[in-house]
């Protein structure tokens, strides 16, 4: 399967395979007018079988999100044809407006302007807790 | 400017340094009466009550200080729509400390995060009270001289019982402390409290329904009540509601210096019959509460003698 290669963009490598949707959906890639290719189930030596993104445009990521769905993943930045940055991508310490708290008993249920801030409380096991009531947040 | 929203933020230096100060003043209290002389603590209690706010009250004018502030919701301008970040920055106009009791989880850090002034959690809904915690650690150290070694019975609502996992969460900052944990299994601790807190700092804990088998072992039995309004459902509520009641038989073989704590209010789970046992210890903890917010607040609004 042949997808050309992209001048000025992004690519989001080394996805665990299956995630590229979620990161497609959750990055809000769908909103773009751009070229972006999902490709599932690539073949990687490190990883077995991996997903890729590739976006047509100088898009600027949401990294706090990217690492939050998959924190393993590798952001290429594509000036004029060649790679100018490669970032890792690692757990972020705190999500904004990513995840929803769902404890009706929780200030942001019923305070609408309040943003609904998740705090990194255990990196390890990947657990997520709202910074308010502390309620655990549900693993993507 | 600092503000109190979970046990937690207190160091166990602080919170040797409050119990100090507070035992400090229950020997001298006059050295104290006009320390907080010109400042103001506004209560803002967006659901009722009445023994917190009127503790931290005490407080402020044991302090030589004022108190302004509401007891309900519906006299607030919460009623009226307003968030409750504007109602920080609101009162941080008009006073030098708040006291905040809200329904909603969160809603004091909310405060916090707004207030130009020390906010104190005074109780957010199941979440934390960590002037509660501070009371009870105080009667503990007046009672029995300290926190090393000691055998806590907690029992009742661990499930939901907000006091007690701020009390785990304190007392397991301490040597060698064990806790029992007696409830119904419906009520247990939640494995998360076990998780984070017991296992994590690798402390001695066993889990029992029978309050009468473990009495012997206990040096603290902390009861509490099964509280109506944490559950969704009336029927599993009034199904629990009386799993434990503490009876002088039930005390019959415990150790003559336990010491028998209760957030208060109780409903029926200790026996009146008890009140007047010297082991009783739990309308010291009313009186300790208040010395407690009186060294806290003293603490938050950066006042000495």
């Amino acid at each position: 399967m042949n997808i050309n290669p992209i001048k000025n963009g992004i690519v989001i490598d080394h996805i665990t395979a299956g995630k590229a949707m979620q990161i497609y959906t959750l990055l809000g890639l769908d909103k773009l007018d751009c070229s972006v290719a999902i490709i599932k189930n690539v073949e990687s030596g490190r990883m077995g079988k991996k997903d890729i993104v590739k976006i047509d445009f100088d898009y600027e990521i949401d990294i706090d999100v990217l690492g939050y769905i998959d924190s393993g993943v590798t952001v290429n930045v594509i000036k004029n044809g060649e790679i100018i940055e490669k970032k890792a991508v690692e757990l972020p310490e705190k999500l904004t407006n990513v995840i929803f708290c769902k404890n009706p008993r929780c200030i942001s249920s019923c305070e609408q302007e309040l943003p609904h801030i998740f705090k990194l409380t255990d990196k390890n096991q990947k657990i997520y807790r709202c910074l308010y009531c502390e309620t655990k947040a549900k693993n993507l | 400017m600092r503000s109190l929203i979970s046990i937690l933020d207190l160091s166990v230096a602080e919170i040797d340094e409050l119990v100090a100060t507070a035992n400090d003043i229950i020997e001298n209290p006059k050295k104290y009466s006009e320390v907080c002389h010109g400042k103001k603590l506004a209560t803002l209690f967006f659901e009722p009550s009445t023994r917190t706010r009127l503790s931290f009250e005490a407080a402020m004018y044991e302090l030589g200080g004022c108190v302004l502030g509401f007891s309900e919701a519906q006299s607030s301008s919460a009623a009226k729509g307003e968030s409750v970040a504007d109602t920080a920055k609101t009162i941080s106009c008009y006073a030098d400390i708040i006291a905040m009791r809200h329904p909603k989880e969160g809603a004091p850090l909310v405060a916090a995060m707004n207030a130009s002034i020390p906010v104190i959690n005074a109780g957010d809904g199941g979440h934390n009270h960590p002037t509660q915690t501070l009371a009870d650690l105080l009667t503990i150290q007046r009672e029995k001289g300290g926190f090393k070694g000691l055998t806590v019975g907690l029992c009742g609502d661990l499930k939901f019982g907000r006091t007690v996992h701020s009390l785990i969460e304190a007392m397991s900052r301490y040597e060698d402390v064990k806790f029992v944990l007696i409830s119904p299994e419906e009520l247990k601790l939640p494995s998360y409290v076990k998780n984070d807190v017991l296992k994590k700092h690798g402390i001695k804990y066993k889990q029992t329904t029978d309050l009468e088998a473990v009495m012997p072992e206990l040096d603290i039995l902390y009861m509490t009540r099964v509280q109506r309004e944490r559950f969704f459902n009336e029927e599993d509520y009034l199904r629990l509601k009386d799993s434990y009641i503490l009876t002088p038989q039930k005390l019959k073989n415990a150790k003559a210096d336990l010491s028998i704590m209760h957030p208060l209010p109780r409903v029926n789970e200790i026996s009146v019959a008890i009140d007047n046992d010297p082991r009783a210890a739990y309308f010291k903890q009313v009186l300790n509460g208040k010395y407690m917010r009186m060294a806290l607040i003293m603490k938050l609004l950066e006042v000495t003698v």
